[in-house]
């Protein structure tokens, strides 16, 4: 069973997002860090950089397995998550503490799902 | 039976039968009939006596030179006896790509032992496990630069025509747009260096010692284009770097260069060897297989392909690179060779490249070849000719002489360890025959 | 096991070379370099005993069965080093004067008639230097056609899901996009899926047959006919070549183009991850885009020349020419009888294997199969637990190299054999004992094969930790 708190918004490529301070916050879910594995690097933008909704941003790597992390929101990058850089275990250990960005100027967010809509998804692609 | 098959006819019948069937032709039968070939036209097969005699008889068509007076990016050098004993050994040479960590250290740790003996030469952090040449190493280097909004790349025109041709088709295939930085005095024009840099620039790609023997002033130039945020990439010459500033030293991001000079015959183009190291934080981009040092479930210390998700098994279209294979082998020959060498012997080797190279040109010079430049040099430098350099070319080759290489109006000359002084006199002797 | 700069004592050496009487003459201070150059200071005894420790660590062909599907690993003749290793081809320089080369130019021009005549193409390049640097090229040469035919609409390359990693790569590098399409229920090229994915846009087709199942696709014709009819061009990947040489040709299958690996059909040796060999074969429509320096006989006599509309050059000079010399030995000494037997014992060993073990483990395809195989583990590992993986390190407790595991990506748990020819059914009826053996494991003793291998130098490697905390090179004290 995977852990999706109540208070984040989700999406169907298995990334979270929150708002907080006027940012968005964007992170990979439980079930993303438990697919991949082991995760060994995070490449992330700059910060400046724009962002799509739906649309890739980043890359995560574990071992054997490469994987894009699409955008829930679109906007500018306000803030990267340095500290994932140097330790990515920190995604496989606390994925919603260990966010990857924070998103400024948003100007539109994919349909978003609640915790219950993103479990039952989840439970679907099982 | 063909040859390297074992297993007999009868034994054959014993396969075919256990899966049901025939004849080997009936494993065929998914082939539409009206492609299937009847017969190979090749000739029949040799003993291994006559293939012998046949590939030799090529062989002997081919002058080998007793001195070498060439170089232009590939250098005849001593190759102890050491180095090839090594590197034929038989599970070396007949292992595939290393995948299977547990039964692959001895090649894994090799890689390793090569990737820090390159990262040493250069004075930079990250090396990998070898691509195809020095050219290919350039070009791939190219595409570490590159950046969304940066797609112009600055290349010298004192670089070896070789590897620019490859950069150009490298270039092409990405739509990259490739400018050339002119030269004056047969070194990069700073001048139009500083024109021609702009903020879309993603690098620069420049040799230092050049295609004309000359060091190049590599440090003002990292300097130049790292005010624009730009890279840049050192083609270098491994054995220079014994004794000659290093691309770590100069600030430089990226270094590349032929490795045929570290234990490698000239064999008539290849197989050579590609080296490529970078600064630290360039490590995720650079291409190919690399090695890292990691343990086993018991402590061990343990070697494994590492950093993989980069590469094009995992990757796919995506991948900055597609190589796959590259040239371990090689990799290892330069790493027995520059272990065999020692830090003093490949000081020597420089050294004696250098000196011989000026020893050369004050003889040559006597005999009116005056040099065309007067910039520093390692070991290759570039005279006017009081003579027609084709009939000198092949007035030397009737003694086994190879000469220079014959540039426009000028030839460029070479000398390594091997053009030694009796070597020197026996060219200016012969030399002296034809003026 | 140390590494050689822990064997380095200081002062310690070799004498190689005659003492400088030129000069003592160094470079002036500003071009020095000041930085300490670490390199192993070892005698010629101790470097020799450390790389006969590091061969024991090592497995190659000449040490045990070697069955790395889609890699070809067949025994590599002795006599193909013997050839390579003549003065007459190692001491030439590239810029020698051709008149001074013609035996090697000679080389290059026959050998390229017999791949062209083994392949069914026209011309032939030796520049790229494996298979990867030839696909890179052939997509070249389809980019260079369609840009000279005013055709730059053609930018989608089409790649079946099952192809080798290297041919999306490739082509994303040579600057197309890359269009995947599905295999059908046979393992073969799905033809609908093919005719709604071929467009003004499709460049060309990459295709490889038999393809990385080790399936022969019956419908190649239909295939390339397709591709044609669309405007696109058909690239052949060579990889498995082996199965069908002598039998059947790319170039009678519709196929424009195609790289070889010299070093998997035709012998020549690996080194542990090169250096390999990979020329470009193409129809003579395709031949004045080829690499420059190509050879070419002009009255009586050998030249190099460069294509009317080259593309320009993929790599210095003319490939990795001392592995071409290995190769036409090998061409030389099989002949055209020969390489048929070796195509056709390559099969069998193949299909006489994937026989004895398809009562066990499940086979992805079973049907008649090429060159390779491929078992599909899915089920013995939900039944016990055991994955591929397991039971690829159990056999390297048996001096088995393992086959190619996980791949191809659309098989689950996948393992793809492949024994080459040159193996014996001895050989192959003792891998099946010890595969059968280790089936009978993963059932009474799962454990066991989560462990292994448990006889070889190392047990298997914290990976995750190699990628996290690169350590890439060994650092010096001082």
């Amino acid at each position: 069973m995977f852990k999706n708190p109540e208070e984040l918004k989700y999406t169907k490529t298995h990334e979270w997002v929150k708002e907080e301070d006027g940012l968005y916050v964007v992170g990979l879910t439980d079930f993303a860090q438990d697919a991949l594995g082991d995760i060994v690097f995070v490449n992330l933008p700059g910060v400046g950089d724009e962002v799509t909704a739906s649309k890739a941003f980043s890359d995560v790597e574990s071992v054997k397995a490469v994987s894009d992390v699409f955008s829930p929101v679109s906007g500018k990058v306000a803030e990267v998550n340095e500290a994932i850089v140097d330790d990515p275990a920190l995604v496989n250990n606390d994925c919603y503490g260990a966010w990857l960005i924070k998103v400024s100027d948003v100007t539109g967010t994919e349909d978003l799902l609640d915790a219950k809509a993103y479990e039952e998804f989840c439970a679907s692609e099982a | 039976m063909g040859r390297y098959i074992p297993d007999t006819a009868k034994q054959q019948e014993v396969m075919l039968k256990q899966i049901g069937l025939n004849k080997i032709d009936d494993l065929y039968s998914m082939v539409p009939e009206e492609v299937r070939l009847k017969e190979l036209d090749i000739p029949e097969g040799k003993s291994e006596y006559e293939v012998l005699e046949d590939i030799k008889a090529l062989a002997d068509k081919n002058t080998v030179y007793s001195s070498v007076f060439r170089g232009a990016g590939v250098y005849r050098h001593y190759i102890p006896a050491i180095v090839k004993t090594i590197t034929s050994k038989e599970e070396f040479l007949t292992a595939y790509t290393p995948y299977q960590a547990e039964i692959s250290q001895g090649v894994l740790q090799s890689i390793f032992e090569y990737q820090t003996q390159m990262c040493e030469l250069t004075g930079l952090d990250v090396s990998n496990a070898s691509v195809y040449d020095g050219a290919v190493a350039a070009a791939e280097a190219v595409f570490m630069t590159l950046e969304r909004n940066r797609n112009t790349f600055l290349v010298s025109s004192t670089i070896d025509p070789e590897t620019l041709a490859v950069i150009k088709t490298y270039c092409e295939s990405r739509d990259v747009d490739l400018v050339t930085v002119e030269s004056k005095d047969h070194k990069t024009d700073l001048e139009d260096l500083k024109r021609k840099l702009g903020d879309d620039t993603a690098g620069l790609y420049v040799e230092s010692p050049n295609y004309f023997g000359l060091i190049e002033d590599v440090e003002a130039m990292a300097e130049l284009v790292h005010e624009h945020k730009a890279k840049i990439i050192e083609g270098v010459d491994p054995i220079s770097l014994a004794i000659y500033k290093t691309p770590g030293e100069m600030n430089v991001d990226i270094a590349v260069g032929e490795g045929q000079q570290l234990g490698m015959p000239t064999g008539f183009g290849g197989p050579y060897l590609g080296f490529m190291t970078c600064k630290k934080e360039m490590m995720r981009k650079l291409p190919g297989r690399i090695v890292g040092q990691t343990e086993d479930h018991d402590g061990r210390r343990a070697f494994v392909l590492t950093l993989q998700a980069r590469e094009q098994h995992i990757r796919r279209e995506k991948a900055s690179s597609n190589i796959c294979s590259n040239e371990a082998l090689c990799a290892m020959t330069a790493s027995v060779y520059l272990a065999a060498m020692g830090p003093k012997g490949l000081e020597k080797v420089a050294l004696s490249s250098y000196n011989n190279a000026h020893y050369l040109e004050s003889e040559l010079n006597k005999l009116g070849f005056t040099r065309c430049d007067d910039g520093e040099y390692f070991n290759e430098f570039l005279t006017k000719s009081p003579v027609d350099p084709d009939k000198l070319e092949k007035k030397l080759a009737e003694k086994k002489i190879l000469s220079g290489l014959a540039t426009a109006e000028s030839i460029l000359w070479c000398a390594t360890e091997l053009n030694t002084k009796e070597k020197i006199a026996e060219l200016v002797e012969a030399i002296r025959e034809v003026i | 096991m140390k590494l050689l700069f822990e064997r380095s004592v200081e002062g310690r050496g070799n004498d190689f070379l005659p003492e400088i009487k030129t000069g003592d003459k160094r470079p002036a201070d500003k071009y020095q370099r000041k930085t300490k150059l670490h390199l192993p200071e070892i005698a010629e005894v101790d470097l020799g005993r450390h790389y006969t420790e590091l061969a024991k660590q090592t497995h190659g062909v000449n040490d045990g069965f070697y069955p790395l599907g889609s890699c070809t690993m067949k025994y590599n003749p002795r006599i193909d080093e013997e050839t390579a290793s003549l003065k007459g081809f190692t001491d030439l320089h590239p810029l020698q004067p051709v008149e001074s080369a013609q035996g090697a130019m000679e080389l290059l021009y026959k050998t390229e008639k017999l791949l062209c005549t083994i392949t069914g193409m026209d011309a032939l390049t030796f520049a790229p230097a494996a298979g990867a640097h030839g696909e890179y090229t052939g997509l070249l040469l389809i980019r260079k056609y369609h840009q000279e035919h005013n055709d730059s609409e053609r930018v989608n390359i089409i790649v079946p899901d099952s192809a080798h990693g290297t041919n999306p790569a490739s082509a994303a590098m040579a600057g197309f996009k890359v269009v995947n399409i599905p295999s059908g229920p046979d393992g073969g090229v799905d033809l609908d899926a093919l005719r709604n994915a071929v467009g003004k846009d499709t460049a060309g087709l990459m295709l490889t047959n038999p393809n990385t199942l080790g399936l022969f696709d019956p419908n190649i014709l239909e295939i390339t006919k397709i591709v044609h009819e669309a405007g696109g061009l058909c690239y052949y990947d060579g990889a498995n070549l082996n199965a069908i040489m002598g039998r059947v040709r790319p170039g009678d299958m519709g196929f424009d183009c195609v790289h070889l690996n010299l070093h998997k059909t035709f012998a020549t040796p690996h080194g542990g991850g090169g250096p390999g060999s990979g020329p470009v074969g193409c129809k003579q429509f395709l031949e004045k885009y080829l690499p420059c320096h190509k050879v070419a006989e002009k009255d009586g006599k050998y030249v190099f020349t460069d294509p009317e509309r080259s593309m320009g050059q993929v790599r210095s000079y003319y490939g990795n020419f001392l592995v071409v010399v290995k190769a036409l030995t090998y061409i030389l000494s099989l002949g055209k009888e020969g390489i048929r037997e070796a195509s056709g014992k390559a099969v069998l060993n193949a299909n006489y294997m994937m026989n004895q073990l398809k009562d066990h483990y499940h086979v992805a395809y079973d049907q008649i199969c090429m060159h390779e195989f491929v078992l599909g583990l899915d089920d013995l590992k939900k039944e016990t637990g055991v994955s591929a993986m397991d039971i690829a390190k159990g056999s390297l407790d048996y001096g088995i190299h393992p086959p190619t595991m996980y791949f191809p990506l659309i098989v689950h748990e996948a393992l793809m054999f492949e024994p080459a020819e040159t193996e014996s059914k001895e050989t192959i009826d003792e891998a099946v004992k010890i595969y059968l053996e280790l089936f009978e494991k993963a059932h009474s003793d799962p454990e066991y094969l989560h462990n292994a291998p448990h006889h070889c130098p190392i047990g298997r490697p914290d990976e995750t930790k190699a990628a996290r905390e690169p350590v890439l090179r060994y650092e010096f004290n001082d």
